[in-house]
């Protein structure tokens, strides 16, 4: 369904006037002179990535679980019980049988996204102690997992559980933003619809607000913990 | 509550201010931690390679962005329509505020949850809401201090409860919420989460700001550490985004350098803990995104700037970065500015959203020593564009108020004829010998009134420099 825009000619032609020409109908993009962004970690290896991925989480409060793909289900499963285990919440996603984690997550009080149920998705992730999800791209440099949400790998997966365990593979990591905001912005150069919300998070929701003092766990999850799976 | 923060005049709420010590220390020391720590994530970190380079690529994108404004915004209100999202261009407070006013009404909503936005602050929003009978909650940690706090002001842009302690904020949770816990920050945030958290539950509308609206892919930016900007555009039917026009990029890879700029800029952090890209959903069995999305353009003034020597102030992408190394904040804190936006930016933006009239005194809260315009992650000139605004405001450009005309009269009277200037002149150290004690004035009247207040002002000598000069320089013509 197409949305409405309303008031647009009038602004749109005030801000033409004041620049003192007409208005524009397109516009060459120029080469930009300066473009440092591409030359952060230029050329660093996968492993590299890996090492400066594991320093940055430290400042971001955030414990990294290294583990092979053969191990990430014992991981897992150990990392859920050192959380508290408790009400657990995924995302209908794919990875979770690709890795081999259903097994894993059975005897756990589990609840997988489902459209079907509304509301309840929204109960169950408020109450959850953790939600559980999968990492699409990994930044080196500041700890970060980018996450394509849609309308199965839900936004309140990783928002709304007090912890938030995170499988980041190996496979997935980049130097840093740029490369994440380049595939972005080459599906939306290519014409296709990008998801609704893609989120970058590094580390546990934070604020300085009470006397510039750090405190760890505002609103978002209070602890995130990364599985990082060498699986390259 | 609009732009503006106080009745007082300028002069008194710079005095007001300057003695008041927790605040001049909590700003010192606010200063202190975030230039360190913005330091520490620009210049000082190797990996960046060159920070100049990264200056120099913001500035060049922020001026390419605003000499096609209209394009861009053009751009994004198509891509964002076509998403499903609906899109209302204001060109003042009051119709951007109405547009919202009536979104509301529609949706027979009463608990508007918002996360922090400095352009809701400057149109007044909440009151706008409040008028038509909505519950409207703020819930950044600090906007949610100052809001039960009796709707206090921001004294920071990125900071915006700095001026209170945790004490304060402690016996105002115990009056206003119940609170019975201590004054440790921990204790107090996770009160506010609990107390947030059924709030973005049960609310009907999520207001939200904007960092930087992406034109080509219809996507709203947002930039944040506490995670409330993420509830508020998950949990609730409606979203708003309101933004002012300037904050727009033209694509995801413009989107990556400002993105990277503010984060180090304002809290020193490589990337904040949340960097939100929200565009409207097309998908209507979607459980957890909102269904109906609006996005608020505001012009508020800004225009006023376009085509001027003030363009670059629209440059500005909000870190704070200037404020955190202006020596005069440091000492008068940001509720002394009277406007929502303070510091070397504060100073140049307020009189141009909000006119001489009321902020011309402004860029004169300036030493005009330029670590302002050193800071700038996008490189804006401030301390010229200060010197630019003082030279209209007194010029016609702006309303002097009546006593400074006066007294630029009387001076003007007096400079312009030699014996007259001779007479004040000499008259000076008699009219202040009532003040002066041991060749130094404590208590100075007028003018003088601020400056003594901190340091002793020299008593003016007997003695001047014409005389002086004329006696050494028949001194050296004897000699010869």
């Amino acid at each position: 369904m197409q949305g409405t825009i309303q008031n647009r000619e009038g602004f749109l032609n005030t801000i033409a006037e004041r620049l003192g020409r007409q208005r524009k109908q397109s516009v060459n993009k120029p080469e930009w002179n300066d473009q440092p962004q591409f030359d952060v970690y230029k050329g660093a290896t996968q492993d590299q990535l890996l090492d400066r991925f594991k320093q940055a989480c430290e400042p971001v409060h955030t414990e990294v679980r290294e583990t092979s793909v053969s191990e990430l289900p014992n991981q897992l499963k150990e990392t859920i019980m050192d959380y508290g285990s408790g009400s657990i919440v995924i995302g209908k996603d794919q990875r979770f049988v690709d890795f081999g984690l259903m097994p894993t997550l059975k005897p756990f009080d589990v609840h997988e996204w489902d459209i079907q149920l509304g509301q309840e998705n929204i109960d169950k992730a408020a109450q959850a102690n953790i939600g559980i999800s999968f990492s699409d791209i990994s930044l080196a440099e500041s700890g970060t997992t980018v996450f394509l949400s849609d309308k199965h790998k839900a936004r309140s997966i990783n928002l709304l559980p007090y912890c938030s365990i995170v499988i980041v593979a190996k496979s997935t990591l980049v130097p840093r933003i740029t490369q994440a905001m380049r595939i972005i912005d080459q599906r939306v150069k290519a014409g296709e619809t990008i998801e609704p919300y893609i989120n970058m998070i590094s580390g546990p929701s934070n604020s300085a607000d009470i006397e510039m003092n750090l405190v760890v766990g505002v609103h978002g999850p209070v602890k995130v913990v990364y599985l990082l799976v060498r699986d390259c | 509550m609009p732009m503006k923060i106080g009745t007082e005049p300028f002069f008194e709420r710079v005095d007001r201010s300057i003695h008041d010590d927790f605040m001049r220390q909590a700003m010192a020391s606010a200063q202190d931690r975030l230039r360190g720590r913005k330091l520490e994530a620009t210049v000082g970190d190797d990996s960046l390679i060159d920070w100049e380079l990264w200056r120099n690529a913001g500035e060049e994108i922020r001026r390419h962005t605003l000499e096609n404004l209209d394009f861009y915004l053009e751009q994004l209100s198509e891509s964002y329509a076509a998403r499903g999202g609906h899109v209302f261009f204001a060109a003042t407070a009051e119709e951007a505020n109405r547009y919202i006013q009536e979104v509301v009404q529609k949706k027979q909503a009463k608990h508007v949850v918002k996360a922090k936005s400095m352009v809701t602050e400057e149109i007044g929003l909440n009151e706008a809401l409040e008028a038509v009978g909505c519950d409207v909650l703020e819930s950044d940690l600090a906007e949610y201090i100052l809001q039960i706090d009796d709707h206090d002001r921001p004294s920071h842009i990125v900071v915006p409860s700095l001026h209170k302690n945790k004490e304060q904020i402690r016996d105002t949770f115990r009056e206003k919420r119940g609170y019975t816990k201590s004054e440790k920050p921990e204790e107090l945030a996770a009160f506010a989460r609990e107390e947030l958290r059924e709030a973005f539950l049960k609310a009907e509308v999520g207001i939200t700001g904007c960092n930087f609206a992406v034109a080509d892919s219809g996507t709203v930016a947002l930039v944040t550490n506490e995670g409330n900007a993420n509830m508020v555009t998950t949990l609730p039917d409606t979203q708003i985004t309101v933004m002012g026009m300037e904050r727009i990029v033209p694509s995801w890879e413009e989107l990556d350098v400002l993105v990277t700029l503010l984060c180090r800029s304002a809290v020193g952090q490589k990337l904040t803990t949340y960097v939100t890209g929200l565009s409207p959903d097309l998908e209507a069995d979607s459980v957890d995104s909102p269904k109906d999305y609006h996005l608020v353009i505001v012009d508020g003034g800004r225009s006023k700037a376009l085509g001027t020597e003030f363009q670059s102030a629209l440059h500005c992408i909000r870190c704070a970065a200037c404020v955190n190394v202006c020596p005069v904040y440091r000492h008068i804190g940001g509720h002394a500015y009277g406007s929502i936006y303070q510091g070397p930016i504060g100073a140049v933006l307020s009189p141009i959203l909000g006119g001489y009239e009321e902020y011309g005194e402004l860029p004169y809260a300036s030493s005009l020593c330029a670590a302002c315009t050193e800071a700038c992650p996008v490189k804006i000139p401030l301390h010229e564009l200060l010197i630019k605004h003082r030279q209209r405001y007194v010029s016609g450009g702006g309303h002097p108020k009546a006593s400074e005309k006066l007294s630029m009269k009387v001076f003007g009277i007096g400079a312009s004829s030699p014996s007259l200037f001779q007479m004040a002149k000499g008259m000076a150290p008699a009219m202040l010998s009532p003040f002066t004690k041991e060749k130094r004035i404590e208590k100075g009247p007028g003018p003088m009134k601020p400056w003594t207040e901190i340091r002793d002002f020299p008593a003016p000598s007997r003695d001047n420099f014409r005389k002086w000069f004329d006696e050494h320089k028949k001194k050296a013509g004897d000699d010869q």
